[in-house]
């Protein structure tokens, strides 16, 4: 046992380890620091499903560490449409987090639902987009796209829905998700307002008897000031999100966009 | 178990063998540039009713060394647009290598159709993008200014990740430090843009060149500026600093030349 874990542990002869502390340079000489291929963007994005629309939205800032790079570089875009503005599109899409990622993600998806339609002279159904999004976030399974991607639209009653996705495929479709760098901000908050997470009927009971307060699908404009009121409150806190507030909402009429002020500082 | 702890959760020699350092190696065939050699600073621009103004100094730095002091960092393109290049100087030599070959390609269509800035800057960021995707990234962040499509005031930025993003004024290195801030408070949003006269934003440009040359050491006092509207560019690649002033320098410690 001596000889094995012996004070020579550590040199060239008898039993002992290859490198003479920890390998910190190559053999051959210096070694660099390789180059890392991604870079965090900040921003925020959100989206609420409701009973006949879905609201997607971001802020518009973009950082790289404690510098702003622009004020405006939108995070929610339109996918498929007619034409490169996105006319006649129906299904919406947030990206937050590596923006040159985001950038290429929401490029291909629209490439796809666009040719889709092409194809089969019809247009594409959320269902099948987000099936189709998490394919392309698998795809790149192990160089991922280092997004939170979240997809909105109407499903095939006309009932709002949205799917959110971690960066290499996982989905699901839900009522409520924030994401991004004030993701954890807004999300208890989404819970409680969306979701009526902790909220009881008063004076119903004791204990197990207590009975949790019925949920009931938002209106369009108290979840419009939900969204404005989350990142009001995330700018506060977070100092990568600002500048702007950037809203798409999917409606039976097609995809309304509105911008107002954030804070800018 | 030993009092090694960087040997801790090792294989043991004894069992497997020597480690195998071979890949650690740090020369071999092809090599990709992992860190910039040569390079730029800070690349300026702002956006005013008409056009656009960029500036970059003609500066190429091999780390703290000033080595080559006439290097132009401003290229344009199809007299409609301006690339500003900071970072990797051999890198950006490439990129000006892959755009006249691009300029040939295009003109031989002879369609009357030329790209713009706006497509300009699509297509380098996709040659970066590809290339970080490829793990051997152009170490350059790139500034493009122009017009779009519709004739309006075109700036945008590209760099090394394939990271774009676009603003009425931008900086690239120690500029989004020192410059941004100063080009922000003239023009501070894209409404801003249109009260912007060419002097305005040319002065404004200036300015910055010499705050940057006070403050950055790896910068120099000769500069490129370039003006692109719709009537053409004006690129001047010998400018030298004007009325500098370090007076200022007498009053901050170890900037100056007090002793104590």
């Amino acid at each position: 046992m001596a000889a094995l874990f012996g004070q020579d542990a550590l040199t060239d002869n008898g039993p002992g380890y290859a490198f003479s502390q920890a390998p910190s340079s190559a053999a051959g000489g210096i070694r660099e620091r390789s180059f890392y291929p991604y870079t965090d963007n900040g921003g925020s994005t959100l989206g609420i499903a409701g009973e006949d629309f879905t609201i997607l939205a971001g802020d518009t800032r973009s950082t790289s560490g404690y510098n702003i790079n622009t004020r405006y570089a939108p995070k929610v875009f339109k996918i498929g449409g007619d034409d490169s503005e996105g006319t006649n599109a129906t299904i919406i899409l947030s990206v937050v987090g590596f923006a040159a990622d985001g950038q290429i993600l929401k490029e291909r998806l629209d490439t796809i639902v666009k040719m889709y339609r092409y194809q089969h002279g019809k247009p594409m159904s959320v269902k099948a987009c987000a099936q189709r999004l998490s394919t392309i976030l698998y795809g790149k399974r192990f160089f991922p796209y280092y997004v939170h991607a979240i997809l909105g639209g109407l499903d095939e009653e006309g009932k709002g829905a949205l799917y959110s996705y971690d960066p290499v495929g996982s989905y699901e479709r839900e009522q409520c998700r924030a994401g991004g760098a004030a993701a954890s901000l807004i999300m208890p908050f989404l819970d409680n307002q969306v979701n009526f997470k902790n909220q009881y009927v008063p004076e119903s009971g004791e204990g197990h008897a207590l009975q949790e307060r019925p949920r009931v699908p938002l209106k369009r404009k108290e979840t419009e000031e939900l969204v404005r009121d989350a990142f009001t409150s995330a700018v506060e806190r977070h100092i990568e999100v600002g500048d702007g507030l950037q809203m798409l909402v999917v409606t039976k009429d097609g995809v309304e966009e509105i911008y107002s002020p954030l804070k800018r500082d | 178990m030993n009092h090694f702890p960087q040997a801790w959760g090792r294989p043991r020699d004894d069992i497997y063998g020597h480690y195998d350092a071979s890949f650690l190696q740090s020369s071999g065939p092809n090599q990709h540039t992992q860190s910039p050699v040569v390079t730029g600073t800070s690349v300026i621009a702002v956006k005013f009713k008409d056009g656009v103004v960029v500036a970059a100094d003609n500066l190429a730095s091999y780390g703290s060394l000033a080595r080559f002091t006439d290097v132009k960092r401003l290229r344009t393109f199809n007299d409609t647009t301006v690339i500003g290049f900071g970072g990797d100087v051999s890198d950006m030599q490439y990129l000006d290598r892959v755009l006249s070959s691009l300029d040939i390609k295009e003109s031989y269509a002879n369609d009357g159709h030329h790209l713009n800035a706006k497509n300009l800057h699509t297509y380098l960021a996709k040659v970066l993008y590809k290339r970080r995707s490829d793990f051997n990234p152009l170490w350059n962040q790139l500034l493009v200014a122009g017009t779009d499509d519709d004739g309006k005031p075109f700036l945008s930025s590209a760099d090394l990740l394939g990271t774009t993003f676009s603003a009425p004024t931008l900086a690239t290195g120690f500029g989004a430090h020192l410059a941004q801030p100063l080009l922000r408070r003239i023009v501070p949003d894209e409404a801003a843009v249109g009260g912007i006269t060419q002097e305005a934003a040319v002065a404004a440009v200036k300015e910055c060149m010499k705050v940057l040359f006070y403050r950055d050491a790896r910068s120099l006092d000769k500069y490129s500026i370039a003006v692109v509207t719709n009537e053409g560019i004006d690129l001047k690649e010998d400018e030298k600093l004007e009325a500098q002033s370090w007076a200022f320098a007498e009053g901050i410690r170890g900037y100056g030349t007090q002793v104590s």
